[in-house]
């Protein structure tokens, strides 16, 4: 699937759900399906601070393409970054910095990606597509 | 729900909003509260009717405008029983207010050497400043510490109280545990060993009655925010004769006497703190906010509001999994906790969607949530607007949230 099937499969699957508190339900079903990210990159240097919660974010370039494995310390928050990795992991870097990222939006958790919820997640997508920009120069 | 509680809340107009279509409930007074129709009226009638500059115009709106203003420190003055009411300084807050002591007291009395006395529950604003003075003097910051269930251990704070501290700087009521701290005893205790205290009366001025004399404070600091009155406008309790020996803290309008670029002299207290135009508008609804407290009278407050408390906490103790953290046993009205392994953020989010909202996280006092080995918790703060009814709208959304994980 391309990025914006991805998102558009998410987006169809959230508009099943009409009441917020079943919409939070599958996020936290989702955070808690989350593979735990390996002790060895839970440190320091792959932290993103956020004043409420924590995400860990490590990124591998394989075969031209960026492989994200993240984590938070809030299921909420684990649940959507497990939404953005299905969207933005295992694509190239080119993949990544052309992507509109709508679907947050659309599934009406926009309040969760603005800069002051300091959530880590404005700060983790910031930060893929950093290492998608890196990756792309090194390539060059 | 109480009569005259029904009558109170009927004063707010905020609290018949609804979010994302449920009744607000709105327990996070304790990082401000909601303000009742007179204090936003009052702000609107002095822009309407008596706006101007105050202190120096010869002409009749100047005149109301300065009247009404100086009125208001007079209502702060005998809020606090404070001796006189040039001992009030109108700042921009508590944090402004510590601020304002940490440089001027840390210029007139403190030296490389010298200490401060701090305790393990203080906000980052009863931090920061006086580890800023730290930094420019050379001295070092003592931290008195505390029980697991939140109380500050005297025979500790007694030890540290040595001839180096120049300052002891402590909360009232602890933001995050609720904990009502001995300040009267522990001022006794510091002046014992001659040194002034400065209390964060942050969280105790919408809760307790405030009696500066009787508590004998050096320095009393609050918000007027917190006690239903306007953002940006914080009052700083002084005694005069430590005012007096401290330099202005800024420079301008106001603070002086006279101006010459050989010399300027300072004007008297407290205007000498006071640099620049003054907030004369939120000064008014400042004293209005106080006038609609003593109306309803802080001991009648303080009683319904522990009622509150007693009830929320036996009611949260029946959920399954609750850890309630601060139990000291004097406790003003706030209830920090965790609900089982949940992350308090997942908890705050899923209140919030229930319509009730709640603080999350560290509340800005980080070494108190290092010290207790936590991330954070979930914060409930009460005001004289919450009923029983909201809190169990509370504990079943909080049993309703435990099933979901």
């Amino acid at each position: 699937m391309s990025i914006n099937e991805t998102q558009d499969a998410i987006i169809e699957e959230f508009s099943e759900f009409e009441d917020w508190m079943d919409k939070y339900q599958l996020l936290i079903d989702t955070g808690n399906s989350l593979e735990p990210l390996d002790e060895q990159f839970k440190q320091t240097q792959y932290l993103i601070e956020g004043c409420q919660s924590r995400v860990w974010l490590h990124a591998d370039y394989i075969d031209g393409k960026v492989v994200f494995k993240a984590e938070s310390d809030a299921v909420i928050v684990k649940g959507i970054v497990m939404l953005l990795i299905q969207v933005m992991s295992d694509r190239t870097p080119q993949e990544i910095l052309d992507t509109d990222l709508y679907f947050i939006d659309k599934i009406g958790l926009k309040d969760h990606l603005s800069p002051t919820r300091a959530n880590g997640l404005v700060s983790m997508v910031r930060q893929i597509r950093n290492y998608a920009l890196a990756y792309k120069l090194k390539e060059n | 729900m109480e009569d005259f509680i029904r009558d109170i809340r009927a004063e707010f107009p905020i609290l018949s909003t609804k979010v994302y279509g449920k009744d607000l409930i709105y327990f996070d007074n304790g990082a401000t509260t909601q303000k009742p129709r007179r204090v936003v009226e009052r702000i609107v009638s002095g822009y309407y009717t008596t706006n101007s500059n105050i202190h120096r115009g010869v002409h009749y709106l100047s005149q109301r405008a300065t009247e009404a203003h100086e009125n208001a420190r007079e209502r702060v003055r005998r809020f606090l029983n404070a001796p006189q009411a040039s001992e009030i300084i109108f700042t921009r807050g508590t944090t402004e207010a510590i601020n304002l002591v940490a440089f001027s007291f840390g210029e007139a009395f403190c030296q490389e050497g010298d200490e401060i006395v701090v305790s393990v529950m203080e906000h980052h604003s009863n931090i920061v400043p006086w580890q800023m003075l730290c930094e420019r003097k050379k001295m070092k910051l003592k931290v008195i510490p505390m029980s697991d269930q939140g109380e500050l251990l005297l025979d500790a704070f007694q030890s540290l109280l040595t001839p180096k501290v120049k300052l002891v700087a402590i909360t009232h009521v602890s933001n995050v545990l609720g904990t009502i701290n001995p300040v009267g005893e522990m001022i006794q205790k510091a002046h014992a060993a001659g040194i002034p205290v400065l209390v964060d009366g942050a969280q105790s001025v919408p809760h307790l009655k405030i009696d500066v004399q009787a508590l004998d404070a050096d320095f009393y600091a609050f918000s007027a925010h917190k006690i239903y009155g306007p953002v940006g406008i914080g009052v700083l309790y002084g005694k005069s004769d430590l005012l007096n020996r401290m330099p202005p803290y800024q420079g301008g309008g106001e603070m002086i006497e006279q101006v010459h670029f050989e010399k300027t002299t300072y004007n008297v207290l407290p205007y000498k703190f006071e640099a620049g135009t003054p907030d004369f508008i939120g000064s008014t609804a400042l004293a209005e906010a106080l006038d609609f407290v003593d109306e309803i009278g802080l001991d009648r407050i303080s009683n319904y509001e522990h009622q509150l408390l007693t009830y929320a906490i036996e009611e949260m103790k029946k959920i399954d999994g609750m850890r309630l953290i601060g139990t000291a046993a004097d406790k003003s009205a706030v209830i920090s906790f965790l609900l089982g392994s949940i992350h308090p953020f997942d908890v705050g989010t899923l209140l919030d969607h229930l319509g009730i909202a709640v603080r999350t996280g560290h509340h800005c006092a980080q070494p108190l949530i290092d010290r207790l080995g936590i991330d954070g918790t979930v914060r409930a703060s009460f005001g004289i607007y919450n009923t029983p009814e909201e809190v169990d709208v509370m504990i079943k959304a909080l049993n309703r949230i435990k099933s979901m994980f």
